[in-house]
């Protein structure tokens, strides 16, 4: 999420903290690890908000974007991305999205949970959760549209495990 | 607005297209999908971002002593918080 181990064992620690000092408030209205999940991602996003990066409000990254509705990246026929990513690319394709769309895309496509877990976590509408990713993997294609083409060594491979922990 | 599957054109396709990927049903019996090589490309590109983010970021354990810091940070906040006087510090501050 931050992109760095260092700062992410720091915010590891700053969560618990957080959780030490609002513990009593959890009123049992969500599932504990749901509490617990937004909880972190909060402490996350108060970190790059802390750095100036764009898009640091929980609420703001959930606002709609008219101004990228579905249909921006319309008209390109080239299938650039078919076959294999530049994994390196997509990882700094990721790191340059705005901090609400990269937070959804990481939830969702890297660590694999479904947009109702997501909305509740971040307390938004399935729907929003829905859009936001969508939006997002725009976002990524557009990006990678602008690579030059992969070194094969650096592509991801095609088989995928599921049980990773992600920093 | 067009709507039925039939009559859309591929800003009504890419408009429902959160959803109808989210839904996870097959796209390749949608009437737009079936006869528009742009939006199948589209869809193939998402496609694959979304495969190959599986493959991303790969797994760090954290360090052993992470947790032994986070125990000391708790308990000297709750020290702190029980004598006012006490500044707060994290004991890995740099």
């Amino acid at each position: 999420m931050v992109g760095n181990i260092a700062e992410a064992e720091d915010l590891t620690q700053e969560a618990f903290l957080q959780l030490h000092r609002k513990i009593a408030t959890f009123r049992g209205d969500s599932a504990f690890s749901t509490w617990l999940h937004r909880l972190a991602i909060n402490v996350v996003l108060m970190q790059l908000r802390k750095k100036g990066l764009s898009l640091i409000s929980l609420d703001e990254a959930m606002e709609p974007a008219p101004e990228e509705g579905p249909g921006r990246s319309f008209g390109a026929s080239d299938l650039v991305l078919s076959g294999a990513i530049d994994r390196l690319a997509l990882e700094r394709a990721v790191a340059d999205l705005p901090a609400g769309y990269r937070l959804i895309f990481i939830l969702h496509d890297v660590e694999g949970y479904e947009h109702n877990e997501i909305a509740a976590m971040l307390d938004c509408s399935i729907g929003n959760s829905k859009s936001q990713l969508h939006k997002a993997r725009l976002k990524l294609r557009e990006a990678l549209r602008a690579q030059p083409a992969p070194e094969p060594s650096s592509r991801t491979s095609p088989q995928a495990t599921e049980e990773e922990v992600h920093s | 607005m067009k709507s039925s599957p039939e009559n859309m054109n591929c800003t009504d396709f890419q408009a429902h297209l959160p959803e109808l990927i989210a839904s996870g049903e097959d796209l390749s019996s949608h009437p737009h999908f079936s006869t528009c090589e742009l939006c199948r490309a589209l869809l193939a590109d998402l496609e694959t971002i979304a495969q190959a983010a599986r493959d991303l970021f790969p797994s760090v354990e954290p360090p052993d002593d992470l947790w032994s810091h986070i125990e000391t940070a708790i308990q000297a906040e709750s020290n702190s918080n029980s004598s006012p006087a006490k500044p707060q510090q994290r004991p890995d501050s740099k």
